[in-house]
């Protein structure tokens, strides 16, 4: 029953580490809450920086009902979050950019996705982007930090790992494969501070261009397996999917393998 | 030379106790203040020790004749050594007096040593046993002492030897029977227990009274402990009452998590806060340990932190966090303590710690409390499907009625299977009886229990001023409920916030219209029955007879285990046990169908979702398990001439 989420990364001395968090969304009630991917971040970064080694931050607006869920992430055991005040529309990529370069972290932790809003999950890469940090998605676990890189294990569909070393400062989203979150408790996300920032508001303008609806379910297409075993249904549930055509590439020149991504890309219709 | 020695040593012990007893008192007053009557509490405390305390005692007959020769013997003689001796009162009767006190005296010590020779294993050894023997010094230390006095031997008689070997055996007596009493020592329970039935921080207890709610969480002042973290968050009259405790390991004997073999035993616990209040480590506990937990390996003092943090490798503190998970809240110590001792508060005031401070709730605790924060039941199903087990029974809502006689509290069991057969055959048995009834629907919300239990006084006390602002919308003369826990909270503990009702457990709602003859019931025809009395009903509300009276009413002759009443075993499913699941030797629900089995019953009748559910996960083959609304729905006859009767009985009562 004890935990053990709290078992410190080796050589993580003194790493400054952010993470960004926003209000989620309850999926049956659809009240606030903290997000679940957020949640999983921050707890990550629990393990890495105790103490006042990591940072939080939210971009977004503080309603007393947002409030709660922000809350909720102090509960944690964590002191603090800046709130970086942004109203409905804007973009908040600019807000963050500037806080992260303020505060130079060496690490960034992100959830894969939002609960609210528009929930594209492209913060982290916009983020990374112009900040011109590495990225890694899907971060299943940190095994070790020291001063220049890491080595994290990041998660691959069915449950497999790979291993990666990453140059620092990094932006990492965190998804269902990390470690879930500890339990929020009531004393310390009482005491803990929103810290209230102003900070400068660029419009959202693609965005306000859009016309949104809620979304409806799509039809789903059944899979069909003709299979006549026990032992046969299995093996097509648990099957992986199949790629077929693929290539592998191996000792060809930066050019040759560029110019054979191009021509994927293209075939595929992703770059026109 | 008597003459002066003993006064000196009279007297001389009585100071240096009368030292002790501030040095004591300024233990328990490391404590968080809780306002008591203090004068009030001292005048009623004769009464208390006299009748409630004895009530409890005299379940042990022996042992509590016992007492009372030992005891009432002793107080005795102590007043009239102090007027006799210390005072050098002369006085022939007082003398004889004395003389009778002591022999009174000796004869109670005779039996607690017959006790001591083999005693059972909820007992605590170490100076426990030494204790007979300091009663018998002091007893006949005093007889002899006195004979001279009362002119029985000269006084010169015997010579100095004899004096000086007398003055050692008084002395031996008084230092185990006055310094013991405050600084510590068996007699400790004498001094502390006298205060703490004074100073009780439930008071309504004595004098038949009940009081076992628990008490609500300051959470408004952000300065107030949010539960306790180290022994001095508790309140005073709380390490008082820590103080008081005997050793007599009646609790032990009754605890379910102990014979399941979790690392607790309520007994241990009270001592281990006794060593936290006092300081020190648990290696001079001569009782039953935890089960699985060696003593002398945990310590503390009044302002270290109860457990640790975390709870890694190596630390310890006081207790394990697992000590405190491992209790059903179900009230078994509390009800066989002679002391008067709240475990059951103590508990749950170091779970809220746990809880709201550490964010440390084991296993399902996490997901539990934050379902019953997002989708207010424990299982997070979908709060409008709350009603989905009734679509085919077009239940009366509140909300369309705006009154009814009856509000029927359907509980979380809505959203289980098992517990919807309970609720349809209630339901069936208020059409029968033509009860104006309606329920809330997708408005109600979990009561708040086992977030309660589990610490989590944030949630519970959402959850209740939820329940109540929608409780306040409606009219209606009695919340009826097949939830005892429900029950037990909206009748006991919602009154804390502003909010009381009359509330009955459907026994005792289907027993009343049994005797009203508004129900129509044939003759139950199967095997033998026997009955769990669940805690939440009966320990913590008294209610022994209505199921008891439902189960007669068809014609059921209840087979009682040897556990039942006030004594029942707890199924396990109470204060959030089954969702911290700490693992014992065995299950507690299997101790308890070994107990069902053994009255050789076809069916065991139950009067909880909770309990239900823990005996149903028995593995077979086990009798059934039937509630009494099922037991009841299965019996009712259509219309035959009683239910004309029943009719006939409701008319008038319609009309007058
Ligand atoms: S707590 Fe009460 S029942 Fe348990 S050992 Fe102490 S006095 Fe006896
Ligand atoms: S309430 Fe029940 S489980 Fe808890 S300590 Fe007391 S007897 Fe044991």
């Amino acid at each position: 029953m004890q935990r053990d989420g709290n078992r410190n990364v080796t050589g993580q001395e003194r790493v400054k580490v952010a993470a960004l968090v926003s209000v989620g969304r309850h999926p049956v009630t659809g009240r606030p809450r903290r997000a679940e991917y957020d949640a999983r971040a921050v707890e990550i970064g629990l393990s890495l920086a105790t103490g006042g080694n990591l940072h939080l931050a939210h971009a977004g607006e503080c309603s007393p009902e947002s409030e709660a869920a922000l809350r909720a992430y102090l509960g944690m055991g964590i002191a603090g979050v800046d709130v970086l005040q942004q109203p409905a529309g804007a973009d908040i990529v600019p807000a963050l950019e500037a806080w992260l370069r303020e505060l130079g972290p060496r690490l960034v932790l992100c959830g894969a996705r939002g609960e609210t809003g528009e929930a594209s999950g492209l913060v982290p890469f916009l983020l990374a982007e112009r900040l011109g940090w590495s990225l890694v998605c899907g971060l299943a676990a940190v095994e070790s930090v020291d001063g220049d890189s890491m080595i994290v294990l990041q998660a691959l569909p069915r449950g497999q790992r790979r291993r990666l070393k990453v140059r620092l400062p990094a932006v990492v989203t965190v998804d269902a494969a990390a470690q879930p979150a500890r339990q929020s408790a009531f004393g310390p996300a009482r005491r803990g501070g929103l810290q209230r920032l102003d900070t400068p508001v660029t419009p959202d303008g693609d965005a306000q261009s859009w016309t949104t609806a809620p979304a409806r379910k799509r039809p789903k297409r059944l899979k069909i397996v003709k299979a006549t075993s026990a032992r046969d249904r299995f093996k097509a549930a648990a099957a992986k999917a199949e790629g077929g055509g693929g290539q592998v590439l191996t000792g060809v020149s930066a050019q040759a393998g560029a110019e054979a991504i191009l021509k994927l890309l293209r075939e595929e219709g992703v770059l026109r | 030379m008597l003459d002066v020695v003993l006064p000196v040593l009279v007297l001389g012990a009585l100071a240096l106790a009368l030292l002790g007893a501030l040095r004591r008192i300024g233990l328990w007053r490391q404590g968080r203040p809780s306002p008591v009557s203090v004068l009030g509490g001292l005048a009623a405390m004769p009464r208390r020790y006299l009748v409630d305390l004895h009530d409890v005692v005299a379940r042990d007959k022996v042992f509590a004749n016992t007492h009372v020769a030992t005891g009432g013997g002793f107080v005795a003689a102590a007043v009239l050594l102090i007027l006799v001796h210390g005072f050098q009162l002369e006085s022939r009767v007082l003398s004889w007096a004395l003389i009778a006190a002591s022999v009174v005296m000796f004869a109670g010590a005779l039996r607690v040593a017959a006790r001591r020779r083999n005693p059972p294993v909820r007992l605590s050894r170490g100076p426990w046993m030494r204790l007979p023997k300091s009663l018998f010094a002091f007893a006949s230390g005093v007889f002899l002492v006195t004979l001279p006095t009362a002119g029985v031997v000269p006084a010169s008689f015997g010579g100095w030897a004899l004096a000086g070997v007398l003055t050692l055996v008084v002395a031996w007596g008084i230092a185990e029977m006055f310094l013991g009493m405050t600084w510590g020592g068996p007699m400790k329970h004498a001094f502390a227990g006298a205060l703490h039935l004074a100073f009780h921080r439930r008071p309504e207890r004595f004098g038949g009274g009940r009081s076992t709610g628990l008490k609500p969480l300051d959470l408004g002042n952000p300065e107030a402990p949010l539960g306790v973290g180290k022994p001095a968050d508790f309140t005073w009259n709380q390490l008082l009452g820590f103080d008081a405790c005997v050793q007599c390991g009646r609790c032990e004997a009754m605890c379910p998590a102990f014979a399941a073999g979790q690392p607790l035993n309520p007994k241990k616990l009270i001592q281990d806060m006794v060593v936290g209040m006092a300081g020190g480590t648990d290696a001079a506990y001569a009782g039953s340990p935890y089960p699985g937990k060696p003593v002398g390996e945990h310590g503390g003092d009044a302002h270290s932190a109860i457990v640790l943090r975390g709870g890694h490798e190596g630390g310890r503190a006081l207790v394990d966090a697992e000590t405190l998970w491992s209790c059903t809240t179900c009230r078994a110590c509390v009800e066989e303590c002679p002391m008067m001792i709240e475990h059951v508060d103590a508990i749950v005031d170091m779970r809220r710690h746990l809880t709201m401070e550490h964010g440390n709730t084991p296993n399902k605790g996490r997901e539990v409390l934050e379902n019953l924060a997002t989708t207010d039941n424990p299982g997070g199903f979908d709060p409008a499907s709350r009603m989905n087990w009734a679509a085919d029974l077009d239940l009366p809502l509140m909300s369309a009625r705006g009154s009814a006689d009856v509000l029927l509290w359907m509980g979380d069991g809505a959203f289980d299977m098992r517990n919807q057969r309970t609720l349809r055959a209630l339901v069936k048995i208020l059409r029968a009886a033509k009860v104006d009834f309606a329920v809330l629907g997708n408005e109600e919300l979990d009561s708040g229990d086992v977030a309660r239990r589990l610490g989590d006084e944030a949630t519970f006390q959402a959850l209740a001023a939820r329940n109540a602002a929608t409780l306040a919308k409606y009219r209606f003369r009695e919340i009826v409920t097949c939830d005892p826990h429900s029950f037990h909270v909206l009748k006991n503990e919602y009154g804390a916030f502003g909010a009381s009702y009359t509330v009955s457990h459907h026994s005792t709602f289907i027993s009343s219209l049994m005797e009203k003859g508004r129900l129509a019931l044939g003759e139950w025809t199967g095997g033998r029955v026997t009955y769990h009395d669940p805690c939440y009903l009966g320990r913590y509300n008294g209610e022994y007879e209505a199921p008891r009276k439902a189960l007669k009413g068809i014609g059921i002759k209840v087979v009682d285990m040897e556990r039942s009443g006030f004594r029942s075993r707890c199924c396990g499913g109470g204060g959030g046990a089954p969702i911290t699941d700490i693992p014992g030797k065995r299950r507690i629900p299997d101790m308890r169908m070994e107990e069902i089995n053994a009255t050789k019953a076809d069916v065991v009748a139950v009067g909880c979702p909770q309990c239900t559910a823990m005996l149903e996960g028995v593995v077979g083959p086990r009798p059934e398990v039937l509630d009494i609304a099922e037991l009841v729905a299965a019996q009712l006859v259509a219309a035959p001439a009683a239910a004309q009767r029943a009719k006939k009985d409701v008319a008038e009562e319609v009309a007058a």
